[in-house]
């Protein structure tokens, strides 16, 4: 696997995709192709924003072991989506277009994103703890505030906007593919250019200061970039809770540079592989009626309690 | 005004507004001449009241005892583990006897409290003490894989909508003849205040509570036993209440301090009055559709915990 | 040269600086010394621009470093930074490799590779390169974090108490390469240093401080007297002349 873990990881990604086209076609190839395509290109999309998302946290938090969802940013993404209903009000919202609704949402979170997280990582950024302990009840908080709107917004018209409390990786949202798209290639090519600059941020404030990066800005400019990709990403399946740190503590186990150029690629394989082949597995191997994303979640959770014990946070 | 007679009023004040507000609203008079008025009221709002008052009670008196036990100031059983666990027994009780009796359901879900508390009191005692947000953090990562754990099981057994009541506890379902159990955490609660002291001696350590000659293992023991009875309790009759335990003691604490024996009454108090408060206050906000008491009380809860997190002197860490 | 003027500086809500006015030389070391709590850290961070500026000016060579472009001043000027827990997988010549980052962004030149090399070589760390930074000893990572501003490249240089980690020979060899620094390329170095010795031993120029203030300025045998240490750290101790240096007798 050290050799080329690009590669190997490339076709394990690619034989995944195949399966998932072929495997269990009953119908016409005429229809089935194109539905599980899209289907198919959600699930990378997710995949890659995550697996993204998460690692860039993770080195402007300073640490191996939070992900903006464990800080609360898709239970925030619920919160903004429910107080958009409430205040637009049920029969305005059910005529927007679902983009439009994608649009507005993923602007509230960028926006929470840098008011919320962005001043929390800059007054706690020293103490770990606090912070993981501050995104538990920030997560906790934004939950119970959309179970509360909820309630409050008449339970007929409720109906019609779902907020999800977990990820549906059967269930795409194929019609905000082409705007989730963008937005995510939009975003993912900043990252990319910018790889350098990340790894200069993960020194911490004072080294990458001293080296001459802006460290507010940049810090700014990440947390954007995670909530247009956890936008992307919750808007197309749900709320995705231990996906990413699983997929980042895996592609860490596999590469040892530590440098975003590998880290980011690797990352985003492994993400795509556990999602596609994950698919795979539930949907035609194992005829459990759990989604994936409940036993990603448990093994991810398991995971994230392990490496808080273990203090191998860093 | 002291603290105490500031809790009593309170108390008395929120309870009279419960026994007053809801959908059909009633008001004293009715009660002279109106017989269904006072049907209602034995049926339905007086239970309903006094299931809240014992529920926050000794939910708040439990968590003084959590916070005793593993000498940490952000704890609380619900959402440590203890509230999970409840919840499993619960569900696995409806799953393989959906005819149980509520006593049935109850013990099983003690049992399952018990085994969920005592499990995070193990890994909680191997923490470095040194860093005191530690243990509070995998207290709540615990509560949350275990909750994953419940929804997972729950996808098997198809029981997934039961999850959702009794993970947002509320006391709309509460009326005469199906609560009186709760009376058995009142019990525990007063049982916890006759020995106020061995806890509060409890929280100094362990050797300081053999140094005064306390059979530490027992009371421990007694304290595991009391919150995973009376978080089944409240579980099984009304659902979970999360962050009650946390922030009453705390808050308490700092205004009368936090010798045991003087503030568990005022704990209880607070408890009760808090859960009054969101209870009354989901039956007000939005007429004839009523906001579950652990709703509120989760916003309630985590705003304070986040106030108690970051306020200047933390006195508590 | 660094010209500070009327530096405040309050942290949550106690104040640390009073008022501060020092220029600092080019070229040579001035060191930092004063009893624990004299806001000296504070000094230096504010120097570096690691802290936002509250009241009063910093100008390095003519630039307010507060407006400066932090890019630039970051070729100009380099601090140690405090490194515990980043990315302990690095290795030793990864990190120095980033001392290059404000000349080269990421992408290394030939020349930058012998910068590297050399300033492996100056802190004993050919050797070790390879190695990740978190199977080092404290000693050894320190080495590592100092090769690194000493790849930037910097004029200016500031430390804070590097030789707290150091035994002797380390400590020793550190102020050394410091002062060679200094005569032989006129680099500009400021150091905070804990043990007086030290800075009698290997500073052109002293700064005194004391509860927020500025005690004294000079140079060390102007300033360090028996009567200073007296005043200052609030203990008696002997000054001793050993071959034309003078140095303090820290026994009974």
């Amino acid at each position: 696997m050290r050799s080329n873990p690009l590669f190997l990881l490339g076709l394990g990604l690619a034989a995944c995709m195949v399966l998932y086209m072929t495997v269990g076609v009953s119908g016409g190839w005429s229809f089935v192709l194109p539905f599980r395509a899209g289907k198919l290109a959600g699930l990378l999309l997710v995949a890659v924003a995550i697996s993204t998302a998460t690692v860039l946290f993770q080195t402007v938090s300073g640490n191996r072991i939070l992900t903006p969802s464990i800080m609360g940013f898709d239970a925030l993404y619920g919160l903004i989506l429910t107080a958009l209903v409430f205040f637009l009000g049920a029969q305005t919202a059910v005529r927007l277009p679902p983009v439009a609704l994608f649009a507005l949402n993923t602007t509230g979170l960028m926006a929470g994103a840098v008011l919320l997280f962005g001043t929390l990582i800059a007054q706690t950024r020293t103490d770990l703890l606090r912070m993981i302990l501050t995104g538990i009840i920030f997560a906790t908080l934004f939950r119970a505030l959309t179970l509360f709107w909820q309630r409050m917004i008449d339970p007929n018209e409720f109906q019609i906007i779902q907020v999800a409390s977990y990820a549906r990786f059967n269930r795409i949202e194929t019609d905000l593919l082409p705007l989730a798209a963008l937005l995510s290639f939009a975003a993912l090519a900043v990252v990319w250019r910018k790889r350098r600059q990340w790894d200069v941020l993960a020194l911490g404030h004072d080294a990458a200061t001293n080296l001459g990066l802006r460290v507010r800005q940049q810090t700014i400019l990440a947390l954007l970039l995670v909530a247009a990709l956890v936008s992307v990403s919750t808007a197309l399946v749900g709320p995705v809770a231990f996906l990413g740190l699983l997929v980042v503590s895996l592609a860490r186990l596999c590469d040892g540079s530590e440098t975003h150029a590998r880290l980011l690629p690797i990352a985003a394989l492994i993400s795509a592989i556990t999602l596609i082949g994950g698919q795979l597995v539930m949907e035609h191997a194992l005829s459990l009626s759990t989604p994936l994303s409940v036993v990603v979640d448990l093994l991810g959770g398991l995971l994230f309690f392990f490496l808080l014990l273990k203090g191998r946070s860093r | 005004m002291k603290p105490g007679i500031f809790l009593a009023i309170a108390m008395v004040a929120l309870s009279l507004l419960s026994l007053f507000v809801g959908v059909i609203p009633i008001v004293p008079s009715d009660l002279l001449h109106d017989a269904a008025a006072w049907e209602l009221m034995r049926d339905s709002r007086l239970p309903r009241t006094l299931a809240v008052v014992i529920a926050g009670g000794a939910l708040a008196v439990c968590g003084a005892l959590l916070q005793s036990m593993v000498r940490n100031h952000f704890v609380e059983p619900m959402t440590t583990g203890t509230g999970q666990g409840a919840a499993l027994g619960i569900l696995v009780t409806t799953w393989f006897l959906p005819d149980a009796s509520l006593l049935l359901k109850l013990s099983v879900a003690a049992a399952t409290a018990l085994i969920a508390s005592a499990g995070v009191l193990l890994i909680v005692q191997r923490l470095p003490p040194r860093q005191p947000l530690l243990i509070p953090l995998v207290g709540l990562i615990y509560g949350g894989v275990l909750g994953a754990g419940v929804t997972f099981i729950a996808y098997q057994a198809d029981l997934l909508q039961y999850i959702d009541v009794w993970m947002n506890g509320e006391f709309s379902g509460v009326l005469r003849g199906r609560y009186e159990l709760l009376w058995g955490a009142a019990l525990v609660a007063a049982l916890t205040y006759v020995t106020a002291d061995q806890f509060a001696i409890l929280g100094l350590g362990r050797s300081a509570s053999i140094n005064l000659g306390l059979n530490y293992r027992q009371v421990m023991a007694m304290g595991l036993l009391a919150i995973s009875v009376v978080t089944a309790l409240v579980v099984v009759t009304a659902g979970a209440i999360p962050f009650l335990g946390l922030v009453v003691p705390n808050i308490v604490a700092r205004y009368a301090g936090d010798n045991l024996r003087r503030t568990l009454p005022m704990i209880a108090g607070g408890g009760a009055a808090l859960v009054l408060a969101s209870d009354s206050s989901g039956r007000l906000l939005r007429h004839s559709f009523e906001v579950p008491a652990g709703t509120v009380m989760g916003i309630l809860g985590a705003a304070v915990f986040l106030w108690l997190l970051y306020r200047p002197k933390s006195y508590a860490l | 040269m660094i010209l500070i003027r009327n530096l405040s500086h309050t942290i949550a809500g106690k104040p640390i600086l009073h008022d501060i006015s020092l220029d600092v030389p080019r070229s040579g070391i001035t060191a930092l010394i004063g009893p624990n709590g004299a806001g000296k850290s504070t000094l230096l961070s504010l120097m570096a621009r690691l802290m936002p500026r509250q009241q009063g000016q910093i100008t390095l060579d003519g630039h307010d470093i507060s407006t400066h472009d932090t890019a630039a001043l970051a070729r100009t000027l380099a601090i140690l930074p405090q490194i515990q827990d980043a990315a302990p997988r690095l290795s030793v010549a990864d990190l120095v490799a980033f001392g290059r980052y404000p000349h080269s962004r990421g992408r290394l030149t030939v020349e930058d590779h012998q910068i590297i090399d050399r300033a492996l070589d100056a802190f004993h760390l050919t050797d070790l390169r390879n190695r990740a930074l978190e199977t080092l000893s404290g000693g050894q990572r320190q080495n590592a974090l100092l090769a690194m501003i000493f790849a930037q490249g910097t004029d200016y240089l500031l430390l804070d108490e590097p030789l707290n980690n150091l035994d002797i020979a380390a400590a020793r060899g550190l102020m050394a390469q410091l002062r060679r620094l200094a005569n032989d390329q006129g680099r500009t170095i400021v150091i905070v240093l804990h043990d007086i010795n030290y800075a009698l031993a290997y500073a052109d120029h002293l700064v005194v401080m004391a509860k927020g203030g500025i005690a004294a300025t000079g140079t060390p045998s102007e300033v360090v007297t028996e009567d200073l240490i007296h005043r200052i750290y609030g203990t008696d101790a002997a000054i001793i002349t050993h071959q034309d240096r003078r140095i303090v007798d820290v026994g009974p």
